[in-house]
């Protein structure tokens, strides 16, 4: 690897809380010095950064890449490529592939395909319970051990709260994070629309607040008093920040996060049948959307994902309710983000720790930050160009976005993963 | 009257879904859902089915859609509805092809676009359209080769622009044309039906002076005061001095758990009996989109009474169906409506 300088870069670092104008070097996959030139430093590779920001190597706390069992629809190769693209150097799983990441022998597969792509470091969760059935516990320990950052369910509820609690109990047991997105089966059941004037109006089965909402509750009840880490993913409801707030001034070790798009879609989206807009959980209020993002700007949601769901053209192609739910949203974490600061919804610092530092404690992770020994993950990024966003130049195999057309503020130039170039933007 | 909610279409409506219903001169080019139609498109079609009704009496016959070949798509299993639009059709001399397609035959959507390709191929001019999922009309619109036209008959639970329209064909010649003055009611299951929420947007659209739902929490969907509603829950307060009364069918296929006790207590707390259907104004009308459940939601007596007009609506329906049939399939309407009318004074 070579010695690199980038030279005149604004570095933003949310976490050592440092931002200003300075030099960054780069010797053998690591951050050799930020300002201060290390000793007989000599550069191989020099990049100009003038007038562009340097952050940390963006982390996605949720990311389907299709693979293993769901090739038609996108592969690890594809989508690693896609993120690289997009500023995004780590990265997790949920378990729900297809077998099930509930055995070692899956996370390994995963693995040694992304180490092959060598364009992201790729993370899984394993299944919080065999074939994510909710009947009986998976082998967490195993799991762990084979590399998986945490446990979930994915969105398969588990009803039986006597499994949830041991499941919870087992988990802590390990020292492992466990990682809910919150749906309940029956309330949710057919539901392809939150509940409001708008799915009254177009007759779509509803989902109201309460599938979403008593399942947090209920959970938040089952680890009363206990020290067991729970992190709540895509959040959608108002309710839901008052209760996992509640629940961090009790002192519970809950943590959250919300997809980027629920930052800037509410129900008003759907109303032509859309179905780039058919999501899981719903797209809801634009009182909803509100407290999200001010749950982000003060930080009871800890972080922003993508939650990204690439699918095939067809899976899109029906009515409505009968289209597969989910956007390929890999590339648009970043802008979107960016987005909310550029409307003076969150203030810069909060939105680059909201997909850095953020997600990579919430993973037990030391990346997402800029300290000199770190691992040099970092995104170039030049915040004065504009662009529009289209399925045309997308990268992910999946071209399902309601996104393309958007005009965003802000570009990744050039992104490295452990010292080495994974993306260079063309013009 | 009580003040009406204030109705927020416009801001609701995405520009595609109502856009897509007119051509570029504003005229029908399909027949979806009444949302985003304007009072004058509704009484076109009322006007022309005015006109229609003289020749279903008489001449039974018009040559105004000759040469042109009309596809009943069913995707959902229905009897009624595809004999009216079938006839509708032939009384306007089209050539008609019935479709019966099982669900479990297109669960994925390449498959219902495979459908359309197959159909379009033979050159035919007009989708008549019901599927089970809301939107499925719509879908089909934006799919469809550019000449072709599609009239929904049903999708899901979200709009029977045709049945609706009936209705207020049915208001009208009931009641004149002045639906300000007019109080309905209608009752019953409003969660899972397409006809009640098509109802709604007509009439709202010609202005009725107070339009109610009545029926138990768990049928009323959320927040259907938006679409100019008022809701009440006991039906003595909710058909009171009321000039129209709708009741729906209670459709036990689609009854997904815990939403009703039972029938018997449905009949008991909202079945329109005699003693019920006396609150309203002494002149009332009852109409029902059929088929009935007799002892269910309506009793047998106040069905088959002289102000029941059931029946006149199925008879409406043919004439309704063949005005929208021959608005969006457009050609020499003009002439058409002329002719017909000559017709009718013969």
């Amino acid at each position: 690897m070579p010695n690199i300088l980038i030279k005149n870069a604004r570095v933003i670092d949310p976490k050592n809380q440092l931002d200003k104008q300075t030099d960054l070097y780069i010797i053998n996959k690591k951050i050799a010095g930020i300002g201060t030139e290390p000793k007989n430093f000599k550069a191989e590779q020099t990049i100009d950064a003038d007038k562009c920001w340097i952050i940390p190597g963006i982390v996605d706390l949720s990311a389907r890449l299709r693979e293993p069992g769901l090739e038609q629809k996108a592969n690890i190769e594809t989508e690693t490529h896609a993120a690289a693209s997009a500023g995004i150097t780590t990265l997790c799983i949920p378990p729900d592939t297809d077998p099930v990441i509930d055995e070692p022998a899956v996370v390994e597969l995963i693995l040694r395909k992304a180490k092959l792509a060598k364009k992201s470091h790729v993370y899984t969760l394993g299944a919080l319970t065999a074939g994510l059935k909710g009947e009986r516990l998976s082998e967490m320990a195993g799991l762990k051990e084979a590399g998986c950052v945490g446990v979930s369910n994915a969105r398969n509820a588990i009803s039986n709260p006597l499994i949830l609690r041991r499941a919870f109990e087992y988990a802590s047991t390990h020292n492992i994070t466990v990682f809910i997105e919150a749906q309940d089966k029956y309330l949710s059941e057919n539901g392809c629309a939150h509940e409001g004037a708008i799915a009254s109006r177009l007759g779509l089965n509803a989902i109201p607040y309460a599938a979403e909402t008593a399942p947090i509750a209920q959970i938040l009840e089952l680890i009363r008093d206990t020290d067991i880490r729970v992190h709540f993913g895509r959040l959608s409801c108002a309710r839901s920040i008052e209760l996992i707030n509640d629940a961090k001034s009790n002192g519970l070790k809950v943590t959250a996060d919300v997809s980027a798009h629920q930052l800037h879609l509410t129900d008003m989206d759907i109303s032509s049948f859309n179905s780039q807009y058919h999501v899981l959980p719903p797209l809801r209020s634009q009182r909803d959307m509100e407290a999200l993002r001010h749950g982000v700007a003060e930080g009871t949601i800890n972080s922003i994902c993508s939650d990204h769901q690439p699918h095939e053209f067809d899976a899109k192609i029906a009515p409505f309710p009968a289209t597969e739910p989910g956007i390929s949203s890999i590339e648009t974490l970043l802008p979107l983000t960016l987005k909310l600061v550029e409307n003076g919804a969150l203030p810069l610092n909060t939105a680059i720790a909201s997909i850095t530092c953020s997600p990579a404690e919430i993973l037990g992770l030391d990346v997402g930050h800029l300290a000199v020994g770190q691992v040099a993950n970092l995104c170039i990024i030049d915040p004065e160009k504009e662009w529009t966003f289209s399925t045309n130049t997308m990268l992910s195999h999946g071209k399902n976005t309601p996104f393309s057309g958007w005009h965003f503020k802000g570009k990744v130039i050039q992104t490295l993963l452990e010292g080495r170039t994974i993306f260079t933007e063309k013009d | 009257m009580v003040n009406k909610p204030t109705r927020r279409t416009d801001d609701l409506i995405g520009k595609d879904l109502w856009n897509i219903q007119l051509d570029d001169q504003g005229q029908l080019k399909h027949f979806l859902t009444i949302e985003g139609l304007g009072t004058n498109i509704l009484n076109q079609i009322l006007d022309t089915a005015e006109s229609f009704a003289g020749v279903n009496e008489s001449v039974k016959k018009v040559p105004l859609l000759r040469g042109k070949t009309i596809v009943n798509l069913f995707f959902e299993s229905s009897t009624r509805t595809r004999t009216t639009f079938e006839l509708a059709a032939k009384r306007l001399s089209a050539d008609v092809l019935n479709m019966n397609i099982s669900l479990s035959a297109t669960s994925k959507g390449e498959t219902l676009l495979d459908t359309l390709r197959n159909l379009e191929a033979m050159q035919v001019d007009m989708f008549v359209v019901r599927h089970a999922d809301s939107g499925a009309a719509h879908f089909i619109a934006n799919h469809v080769a550019p000449h072709i036209r599609v009239l929904n008959a049903g999708d899901g639970r979200h709009a029977h622009p045709t049945q609706a329209m009936l209705d207020m064909f049915t208001i009208r010649r009931n009641k004149g044309a002045d639906f300000g003055k007019l109080r309905v009611a209608i009752v019953g299951d409003i969660l899972h039906s397409r006809v009640a929420r098509s109802q709604i947007h007509a009439l709202n659209t010609l202005n009725t002076g107070e339009v109610r739902v009545v029926g138990p929490k768990t049928l009323i969907p959320k927040d259907i005061e938006s679409m100019g509603v008022s809701v009440f829950h006991n039906i003595e307060d909710g058909i009171k001095d009321a000039d129209v009364v709708i009741m729906l069918r209670l459709q036990k296929e689609r009854m997904q758990g815990a939403l009703l006790p039972s029938e018997q207590e449905y009949y008991e707390l909202y079945g329109l009996t005699e003693e019920r259907f006396n609150l309203a104004k002494p002149d009332a009308i009852v109409m029902h989109p059929g088929p009935i459940n007799r002892g269910v939601e309506i009793e047998s007596s106040v069905a088959d009474g002289d102000r029941s007009v059931i029946l006149n609506q199925v008879t409406y329906g043919i004439a309704v169906r063949m005005a929208v049939m021959s608005m969006t399939l457009g050609g020499n309407i003009k002439d058409g409506n002329s002719s017909s009318q000559n017709q009718e004074k013969k």
